[in-house]
């Protein structure tokens, strides 16, 4: 089962290695991760997705929650909460085909950031499915090129994930 | 007062109470041996940085107290890892000081560069690549801090040569704050209570202790709780002198070259305590095999320790001195009645299965630790051993009654960890006598050692038993390669001219007869002692667990 963790740290040189570091000699699979900086710029928050059962996962929480700068360690997975990742996709666009290309992205309310002579990058923002989906779509023009950025969540509602919050 | 960088580290190191560096210099580090000249703090040269290492390492687990060790950049910041590696295994709180090449210098391959906070990453409690001196004097704080709370460990700061030549205003820093490190003390109430109630149901208890049980300093806790609810004591190499060896309760050493009536116990025991363990895979053979009639009560200060190799059905995280201290007050609430049976099981086993060995005219090394024990145990001794059959043997055969007295290299299972570590033992316990019992493949990994101790008159003693073979490996070709002896024969130096080579005392014993006077009259000297045992080449560790098996399927 997949699990995606919302994990606290010192905004220090060196942290990401720490985590990252662990993370692959505990032989646990990272999906995903993305990090950068939060409102208080002395923390960051990193969001991993991690592979495995719950024994894996405790085992991933507790060894990350030993790290001397994680400062909080939360799994979202069980709990109410928006996931979205951002992709662009350089996809083949032939004059012909714009126009069939930017309605379907306009379908996915997802733009486009660069018109080349022969390409069209597409920005799209969502959930796993809509970047599956928005994949499958534009798959059949060719894409060139696709990037994402791991996926970032937060808690529905008034609860927190900060250091101060539950 | 503006100080330079190497003058803080040094000062902080008097204000937290060091009273000794084991360390060995070089360029990226001189300023702090610079500073370190004037200071109010002894240094001990070892002769290579792994020695410092182990060195610190045997001071900190003979004291109790944390070990210093200092390397410069690149090989000596290298030459320090396997010391940390050993220090992390055995949560051994030490903290390692490297000269690293100036900032500007950092990532181009200089000379004598080593990217040691990378390198020691994982085998660390926590490490600090100092890149500003305003920061330096918070930092050595911290790494003593984390290094001696919670479940201890090693802490490496790595500094660079002008941060440690920069000068800035030293000001004492504040008490340390770390938001993201809060060891935990006290066990959960409703956990102890929850523990105190299987054992009061318990007909079968075992308590299984380890290094947790030292660490904390838990052995008169341990103690009490044995004798309260009459359980016999099982302990893992680290947690030896957590119990006393000689104790009625006790059984001695579990897990893989165990007693059996240790194993016998453990695998039939309703309700398992264990204590400062980690459940490793030298203790509990095949794992889904281990204790199959016990339920198991989990006391450790490492949450992560919970669960990781076994499924507990009572946890309590904290540390081992407070929760016996309140698992004790809670059994009060509870009669009990420890039944009698289980208790003349265990005679039983006792009175069958004894520790053993066959007398048959040759030297056994099992009769050498024998005698050294009868010549020591009526006098404050520290044991360090290093890593092979004679320190198995010395589980077996020596009886530790106090805590901190057996030095040994658990986790890793480093060879050449116990001549330095014997030399960091006796330097923080000067009026005791330390022995160092060692084999003739482990000594030669750090016997260069031997000059340290004759250098600053440490009168530690080695006791080797020579077998000319690596023998635990040797074992092992017997019992499970056909008796193909792949390259475990050692020819080796004549160990009583190596000794008095670098200006220690050396003998020489083939018989049993001259054992005792031998060991006397190294007891007697005020100088380093090198004893080479020629004992029986092919003498096995036994009783043993073959690899993969259960515990109660023991050879021997």
């Amino acid at each position: 089962m997949r699990h995606t963790l919302a994990v606290l740290v010192e905004n220090n040189p060196g942290v990401l290695a720490r985590v990252a570091g662990l993370i692959r000699r505990r032989g646990f699979n990272i999906d995903s991760l993305a990090v950068g900086p939060t409102n208080d710029p002395t923390i960051s928050r990193m969001t991993i997705v991690v592979e495995g059962d719950d024994l894996v996962l405790e085992q991933v929480i507790k060894q990350l929650r030993k790290l001397i700068e994680v400062i909080k360690v939360s799994d979202l997975t069980a709990e109410e909460h928006v996931d979205r990742e951002l992709v662009l996709i350089k996809v083949k666009a032939e004059p012909a085909q714009r126009s069939q290309i930017i309605q379907l992205v306009d379908v996915f309310r997802a733009h486009i950031v660069d018109v080349g002579r022969e390409t069209l990058i597409v920005e799209a923002t969502g959930d796993e499915e809509k970047i599956r989906a928005i994949e499958e779509i534009l798959r059949p023009f060719g894409i060139k090129e696709f990037v994402r950025t791991g996926k970032v969540a937060m808690l529905r509602g008034s609860r927190t994930t900060s250091v101060d919050g539950e | 007062m503006e100080l330079k960088g190497g003058e803080i580290l040094v000062k902080c190191l008097e204000e937290l109470g060091v009273e000794v560096v084991f360390g060995y210099p070089g360029g990226a580090i001189l300023p702090v041996y610079d500073a370190l000249y004037d200071a109010d703090i002894r240094h001990i040269l070892t002769r290579h940085e792994q020695g410092a290492a182990h060195a610190a390492d045997g001071y900190a687990r003979a004291t109790g107290r944390p070990g210093v060790c200092m390397a410069t950049s690149g090989p000596g910041a290298t030459n320090l890892v396997t010391g940390i590696a050993n220090a992390y295994m055995d949560s051994v709180p030490i903290i390692a000081i490297t000269g690293q090449v100036a900032r500007t210098m950092i990532g181009r391959d200089s000379f004598q560069e080593a990217d040691i906070t990378g390198i020691t990453l994982p085998i660390t409690k926590h490490n600090y690549l100092v890149q500003d001196v305003n920061d330096l004097a918070r930092i050595v704080r911290e790494a003593f801090h984390v290094a001696t709370t919670g479940r201890p460990g090693p802490v490496l700061i790595d500094l660079p040569r002008d941060v440690a030549a920069s000068k800035t205003e030293y000001r004492e820093p504040g008490p340390v704050k770390l938001r993201g490190y809060r060891p935990p003390a006290e066990g959960n109430p409703e956990d102890v209570a929850r523990a105190a109630r299987l054992i009061a149901e318990a007909q079968r208890p075992v308590i299984y202790a380890g290094g947790g049980v030292v660490n904390s300093g838990a052995h008169e806790e341990l103690r009490a709780l044995a004798e309260k609810i009459m359980a016999p004591v099982a302990t893992t190499l680290m947690g030896i002198g957590g119990f006393p060896g000689d104790h009625p309760l006790s059984l001695g050493m579990l897990g893989m070259h165990g007693a059996k009536y240790a194993n016998y116990a453990v695998m039939e025991s309703d309700l398992l305590i264990a204590v400062g363990v980690r459940f490793d895979d030298r203790v509990t053979g095949k794992l889904d095999a281990f204790a199959p009639e016990a339920r198991v009560i989990h006391i450790d200060i490492d949450p992560a320790e919970i669960g990781k190799n076994v499924r507990v059905n009572v946890a309590i995280v904290g540390d081992v001195k407070r929760v016996l201290t309140q698992l004790l007050k809670c059994l009060d609430e509870y009669l009990v009645r420890p039944g009698t049976a289980w208790q003349e099981k265990i005679a039983t086993w006792k009175k069958e299965y004894p520790l053993t060995y066959r007398r048959d005219g040759q030297l056994k090394p099992q009769a050498v630790i024998q005698e050294i024990y009868r010549q020591t145990k009526d006098r404050p001794t520290r044991v360090a051993t290093d890593v092979g059959q004679h320190q198995m043997w010395t589980a077996q055969y020596y009886f530790f009654s106090r805590p901190r007295s057996f030095i040994s290299s658990g986790g890793l299972g480093t060879m050449g960890f116990g001549l330095p570590a014997a030399i960091g033992a006796q330097v923080g316990c000067p009026d005791e006598l330390v022995v160092s019992i060692s084999g003739d493949g482990s000594i030669q990994m750090n016997i260069q050692e031997l000059c340290t101790a004759v250098n600053y008159e440490l009168p530690v003693k080695v006791a080797i038993m020579n077998n000319g073979f690596l023998g635990m490996v040797r074992q092992w070709q017997e019992l499970f390669y056909n008796r193909r002896y792949a390259y475990t024969e050692l020819i080796n130096p004549d160990f009583v001219k190596l000794a008095e080579a670098y200006g220690a005392e050396g003998l020489r014993v083939t018989r049993e007869v001259e054992v005792a006077p031998a060991l006397e009259q190294a007891f007697r000297s005020s100088r380093p002692v090198l004893i080479d045992f020629v004992v029986a080449r092919e003498e096995n560790v036994l009783p043993m667990v073959p690899p993969g098996e259960p515990i109660d399927k023991m050879l021997g």
